[in-house]
């Protein structure tokens, strides 16, 4: 293709849009509300996935030392905890800084038994992956002078099971909305280019060759998502920080928190600029192509 | 310059429209094609520039397979001929002009070269006043030469028109058919299907007669033969 063919085509791609006017403007419509939701949905899983991940890496066992274990002991039992693959860190606790725990978080009353302390020295495994948690636990629970393992036994697993749904429904629900996204903007388009049929017809009837006729369309589809998606980023730019302003002071001390405004607001907004113009252009190329059988 | 070898076309609704027909068209000839409606006139004519495929036998336009041609191919066809329709088939947002253009800037043709050659036939057909108008601040007969220009634009070697007086008045269509006279004159060869009496009956020529499919007279200056 010449380049003088190709300044052609991106002429004619802007003429048309301004000639199809309230066409267009309908399709940047469906555009803009279905990346606003795309956009939406985009930092609410963000989100979710970090509230997850939060609660995940908060998971933790809780190792009882048996109190015949000696101080030997208690370093080889750390050691060799330490060596098991999928274990990130072991926090060694004694029984007095367990106590201090106890009373800071229960109150005064428990300082009663500061006289004789019925607690144990403990170790805090975390695991590198949080979902290998269980399978770190047992291992331990295997081991000498273990009096206890504790890891929220069936609480953990339903956890788990929990929020892996719930991302796999997330996953399942983006995509879905995809679809309707892609459905919904080829629909308007179609309707645009069914109205220009009769120009199509012709373009083939003195020998223009389908990518002649295409690219001006798949380049005004392009215009049509990148127009469409201005709103929507002009939407998450503005509302996420807002959100973020008011709701994460509440967070503070909480298990979990939201994600830092600064670069989630720029992932989002490519997402909503690349579903845009992707979706765009291949509503253009799905709505011509039957057109082009001529 | 075209030759059809027992072509035969089959919609798919069952419909045939063209059944075994064998013809010879040469270079620089002027045909009528005539026929009641619904005889397969525009069957025969759209198998030329491939709008329909044959079902059957071979269609061969200046020696080429037109049935063979891969969808790829088709617009070089296009190219290589002109095709005038009853109801003109200008582009109405493009002034006359730009629609004649239009079919040289799809080959990719410089822009000088366009004007040069936009001009010329727009002279031809005596609208180079009128270059800047809209079809529809044309008059019907004003349209149908902007569209015969724009189909010689490309100087093919045959012209196809599928009743290009069907929509005029007497006097207009005489107006088209001289513009045709001329082109075939220059040596380009054309096929006229037509239901206007008066100008086969007038202007005598060769005449191919189609009913039902299959050509049932086929004689040099002939008449038009039916009652409309």
């Amino acid at each position: 293709m010449k380049g003088r063919t190709l300044r052609r085509h991106f002429r004619e791609s802007f003429r048309s849009l301004g000639r199809n006017g309230w066409m267009t403007f309908a399709s940047i419509s469906a555009v803009t509300v279905t990346l606003i939701l795309v956009g939406a949905f985009a930092l609410l899983m963000a989100n979710l996935d970090k509230v997850a991940d939060d609660i995940e890496n908060d998971v933790e066992i809780k190792v009882l030392i048996d109190e015949l274990a000696d101080s030997q002991a208690e370093d080889d039992l750390q050691k060799k905890i330490k060596d098991l693959p999928d274990v990130d860190e072991v926090v060694y606790s004694s029984k007095e800084e367990e106590l201090k725990k106890l009373i800071k978080d229960l109150g005064k009353d428990f300082e009663l038994w500061e006289q004789q302390n019925p607690l144990r020295n403990v170790l805090y495994v975390k695991a590198s992956n949080p979902q290998q948690t269980v399978e770190v636990a047992k291992k331990i629970d295997k081991m000498e002078y273990t009096a206890e393992v504790n890891y929220g036994k069936g609480k953990i697993e339903k956890l788990f099971s929990v929020l892996n749904s719930g991302r796999n429904i997330g996953l399942v629900l983006i995509i879905g909305l995809l679809f309707t996204a892609i459905f919904l903007i080829s629909n308007t388009i179609r309707i645009t280019i069914l109205a220009r049929r009769d120009e199509i017809e012709i373009m083939k009837l003195v020998g223009a060759t389908n990518a002649f006729v295409r690219i001006p369309l798949l380049l005004e589809g392009a215009w049509l998502g990148i127009l469409g998606s201005i709103i929507p980023i002009a939407a998450v730019s503005s509302f996420y920080p807002y959100f973020y302003k008011q709701v994460s002071p509440r967070l503070q001390g909480e298990l979990f928190q939201l994600v830092d405004t600064m670069p989630l607001i720029y992932q989002v907004d490519l997402l909503v600029l690349a579903i845009g113009v992707i979706i765009g252009m291949l509503g253009s190329f799905m709505s011509v192509r039957k057109f082009l059988k001529i | 310059m075209i030759q059809m070898k027992n072509v035969t076309k089959k919609y798919s609704n069952g419909v045939v429209a063209v059944n075994g027909i064998s013809i010879t068209i040469r270079r620089g000839e002027f045909v009528y094609v005539v026929g009641p409606s619904g005889a397969g006139k525009s069957t025969f004519i759209k198998l030329m520039y491939r709008e329909e495929k044959a079902t059957a036998g071979d269609v061969l336009i200046d020696g080429e397979n037109v049935g063979q041609l891969k969808n790829r191919q088709v617009p070089q066809l296009r190219r290589s001929l002109g095709v005038v329709f009853q109801d003109f088939k200008l582009l109405p947002r493009l002034t006359a002009y730009e629609n004649v253009a239009f079919a040289l800037e799809v080959t990719e043709h410089t822009p000088a070269e366009i004007r040069k050659r936009v001009m010329e036939v727009l002279d031809l057909v005596g609208l180079s006043h009128k270059a800047r108008m809209l079809p529809h601040e044309l008059s019907g007969g004003e349209q149908q030469r902007i569209a015969i220009a724009r189909s010689i634009v490309n100087n093919p070697k045959l012209v196809i028109a599928d009743e290009p007086t069907g929509n005029l008045d007497p006097d207009t269509s005489w107006e088209i058919m001289s513009i045709f006279e001329k082109i075939n004159a220059q040596g380009t060869t054309v096929v006229m299907a037509t239901h206007n009496k008066e100008i086969v009956n007038t202007a005598r020529r060769r005449v191919i007669a189609i009913e039902g499919g299959i050509i049932v007279r086929d004689e040099d200056g002939g008449e038009y033969g039916y009652e409309r």
